[in-house]
C-alpha cells in the first residue's frame, strides 16, 4: 500500500528528475530546432553556445550577480542578525519589516525598483532637484552598472530571509560562550570574529548553499526590472535558456546551455553533499 | 535606567545599560535607518499609485500625493490593457485564484502521503526516492522544462490550468516531502505501533491518527505554498496560454508593455494588487511564515 501511495513520488523521481535531466543531457548533443529530432551533431551546440556573444554576457552577468549576492547578503544577513540579537526592544517588528520583501515575488520587486531607479522621475531626479545638477545614478539605462540595479532588488529581497536564519543560528549559541567571553574580557566583535562565527558554520554553509542555487534561477527578476537591457546588458543564463527554446525555437541550443547550467550547480552542490552526507555516515 | 527584557528567551550578547547610551543610540539609530530603507519600495509604491499622471510627471516620487485619487486602482483592476484584452487585472487574479487553490491542495495531498509513507512504512528503495527528490531540488528548473512539455502535451494537458497544477505539485513536491516526513518521524512511534496492533491500514492511521495530529505543519505547508504558487512566473508563462496567464505574468505583461503612454501610478497599483495577497498572508501568519521558509531553507 506504501508503495502504491508513493507512485507519485516515484514517477516524480524517475521520470521527471532523473529521465527529464538525462533527456535535456541527450538531446543537447541534437541539431533539434522547432522540435526534438535526435539527429546528432556532437559538440555543435556547446561551440555555438560558447561563440555566442549574448551567452558570455549572460555568463559575466551572472558571475558578477552571484559573487556580489554571495558577499552582501552574508555580511549583511549577518549584521542584522547579530543587531537584532542584542536583546533589543521591538526585536519582532524590525523582523517583520526586513523579512517582509521575501514574501513578494520578484516580478513585484523587479517592478518597483524599475521605478525607484527611473533616471526621469526616482532617485536621480531627486538628487539632482536637490541642486546637485549633474548627479547620475541610472543604472537601468547604463549597460556597465545595470547589473548592479538588479543587484540591489535581488538584495533587498532576499536578505531578510537570509538574516533570520542567521538570527536562528546566533540563538543557537550557548549562552556560556558570552558569559565566558565576557569574563576574559574580549571584546564583542572579536568574539562574533573568532567564536561565533566558526560556531556557526553549519548555518553558514547551509544559507551558502541556498543563495547560491538561487543566483542560478535568476530569472524573472531580470525580465520584469530590465527585460534583459539595455541590449543584451543585463541577460543571464535562465532566460538565455527560456528565450532560445520558447521564443527562438532553438531547442538544441538551450538543452546545451541548460546543461551547462546544471553543471555550474553539480560543482556547488556536489562537494557540500558529500561534505555534509558522507561526514554523517561516518559520525 | 535599565531595559527589562524579560521574556526574549535565548538573546544574548552584553548586558544593555542605559537606555541612552552611545550604543543603543547607535543600535536603535541603524536598525531605524535599514527598517526605512526596507520599507521605502512599498511607500513609494503606494504613494505612486494615488497620485494623478500630471502629478507625477512634476514631482518627487518619494512625496506624498496632494490629491488622493483612486482612478488608477480601478483602471488597474478593471481596465488595464495587455494585447486586445482590456479587462484589466482582475482576470489575472481570478486566473491565480482558480491556479493556486488546487494545486496548494494537490501538491499537499501528494506530499503528505508520500511523507507518511517515508516516516511510517519505509519500503523498499524509499530512501533512493527520496534522495533523488532532494537533489532534484537543485536541478536549475530551466533543465526540466522541455521534457515537461512533453510529457504534458502526451497526457493532452498542455497549456491547461490541471498540467499547471501538476507542474506545481512536482516541483513543490521536494521540500513538503521533506516537511511532512521530518514531522511525521518526530512523532512517537508507538502511536503508529498501537494503531496497527488495532488492526489500522494505510489510510486508516493516515487520516485517523497522522491528520488530525499534524494541523500545524499543514498549515505552514500552505503558506508556503500559497506564497510560492501565487509568485511563480516561469511556469506560468510556459505552461499556460495567454487566456488563463496568472496574475504575475499578466502584470509584467501590463507594465512592460512597450505600446501607449506609460501610466506609472497604474502600473504601481497593479503591483500592490499582485503583492497583496502574499503580503496579507505574511503579515497575518506571522511566526508560521518564519517557520515555513526556515524549514524549507534548512534540510533535515
Amino acid at each position: 500500500m506504501a508503495k502504491i501511495a508513493a507512485i507519485p513520488m516515484i514517477l516524480t523521481a524517475l521520470c521527471v528528475f532523473v529521465g527529464g535531466t538525462l533527456w535535456t543531457v541527450v538531446y543537447s548533443f541534437t541539431g533539434s530546432k522547432l522540435l526534438p529530432k535526435a539527429k546528432w551533431v556532437g559538440l555543435d551546440q556547446y561551440e555555438r553556445l560558447w561563440n555566442t556573444n549574448r551567452w558570455i554576457v549572460s555568463i559575466e552577468n551572472l558571475m558578477i550577480y552571484g559573487i556580489c549576492s554571495l558577499i552582501f547578503s552574508l555580511v549583511i544577513g549577518f549584521v542584522l542578525a547579530a543587531l537584532l540579537d542584542q536583546k533589543i526592544r521591538f526585536e519582532n517588528t524590525f523582523r517583520t519589516i526586513i523579512l517582509y520583501p521575501f514574501a513578494l515575488s520578484f516580478i513585484v520587486t523587479g517592478l518597483v525598483w524599475q521605478w525607484i531607479l527611473n533616471p526621469d522621475f526616482g532617485v536621480q531626479n531627486i538628487v539632482r532637484s536637490l541642486g546637485w545638477a549633474s548627479f547620475e545614478f541610472d543604472p537601468l539605462y547604463n549597460q556597465d552598472i545595470v547589473i548592479y540595479g538588479i543587484l540591489i532588488a535581488g538584495l533587498w529581497q532576499g536578505t531578510g530571509l537570509i538574516m533570520v536564519l542567521m538570527l536562528a543560528g546566533l540563538r543557537g549559541i550557548d549562552q556560556e560562550i558570552w558569559k565566558a567571553s565576557r569574563v576574559d574580557g574580549i571584546p564583542t566583535w572579536k568574539t562574533y570574529i573568532f567564536i561565533v562565527i566558526p560556531m556557526m558554520r553549519p548555518v553558514f554553509i547551509t544559507t551558502l548553499v541556498l543563495i547560491a542555487s538561487g543566483i542560478v534561477r535568476v530569472f524573472d527578476l531580470v525580465v520584469a526590472q530590465t527585460s534583459g537591457g539595455p541590449g543584451i546588458a543585463s541577460e543571464v543564463p535562465a532566460k538565455y535558456v527560456y528565450d532560445t527554446m520558447f521564443l527562438r525555437q532553438n531547442l538544441a541550443q538551450g538543452f546545451a546551455a541548460s546543461t551547462m547550467m546544471l553543471l555550474a550547480v553539480a560543482i556547488v552542490i556536489i562537494p557540500w553533499a558529500y561534505l555534509e552526507f558522507g561526514s554523517r555516515k561516518r559520525d | 535606567m535599565t531595559e527589562a527584557i524579560a521574556g526574549f528567551e535565548g538573546a544574548h550578547g552584553p548586558k544593555p545599560r542605559r537606555t541612552f547610551s552611545r550604543r543603543n543610540i547607535f543600535l536603535y539609530g541603524t536598525l531605524i535607518m535599514v527598517a526605512l530603507y526596507y520599507m521605502l519600495p512599498l511607500y513609494v509604491m503606494i504613494v505612486t499609485s494615488l497620485k494623478g499622471m500630471p502629478e507625477i510627471r512634476l514631482g518627487n516620487i518619494f512625496a506624498p500625493p496632494v490629491e488622493i485619487t483612486f482612478q488608477p486602482w480601478v483602471k488597474a483592476w478593471a481596465e488595464a490593457c495587455t494585447g486586445l484584452n482590456c479587462d484589466g487585472l482582475s482576470r489575472g487574479f481570478w486566473n491565480s485564484v482558480r491556479i493556486t487553490i488546487p494545486s496548494v491542495i494537490v501538491s499537499i495531498a501528494i506530499a503528505s502521503v508520500n511523507g507518511y509513507a517515508l516516516a511510517n512504512w519505509r519500503f523498499k528503495g524509499a530512501n533512493v526516492f527520496f534522495t533523488i527528490l532532494i537533489f532534484g531540488a537543485f536541478i536549475p528548473y530551466q533543465v526540466m522544462l522541455y521534457p515537461i512539455v512533453i510529457l504534458l502535451r502526451e497526457i493532452g494537458l498542455y497549456g491547461t490550468l490541471w498540467g499547471l497544477v501538476i507542474v506545481h505539485s512536482i516541483f513543490g513536491m521536494p521540500i513538503l516531502t521533506l516537511l511532512f516526513r521530518n514531522y511525521f518521524t518526530s512523532l512517537p512511534e508507538e502511536l503508529f505501533k498501537a494503531a496497527r496492533v488495532d488492526g489500522a491500514g494505510f489510510w486508516g492511521i493516515y487520516f485517523q491518527i497522522m491528520l488530525p495530529m499534524s494541523l500545524p505543519i499543514f498549515v505552514v505547508a500552505m503558506i508556503l505554498q500559497v506564497t510560492g504558487i501565487w509568485n511563480d512566473f516561469l511556469f506560468g508563462v510556459v505552461y499556460t496560454k495567454p487566456d488563463i496567464y496568472p496574475m504575475t505574468v499578466q502584470l509584467n505583461n501590463i507594465v512592460n508593455s512597450v505600446q501607449g503612454v506609460k501610466e506609472y501610478n497604474v502600473n504601481m497599483a497593479a503591483t500592490i494588487l499582485t503583492g497583496l495577497v502574499p503580503l496579507v498572508i505574511y503579515f497575518v501568519s506571522g511566526r508560521l511564515f518564519v517557520r515555513g521558509i526556515a524549514a524549507g531553507a534548512v534540510k533535515g
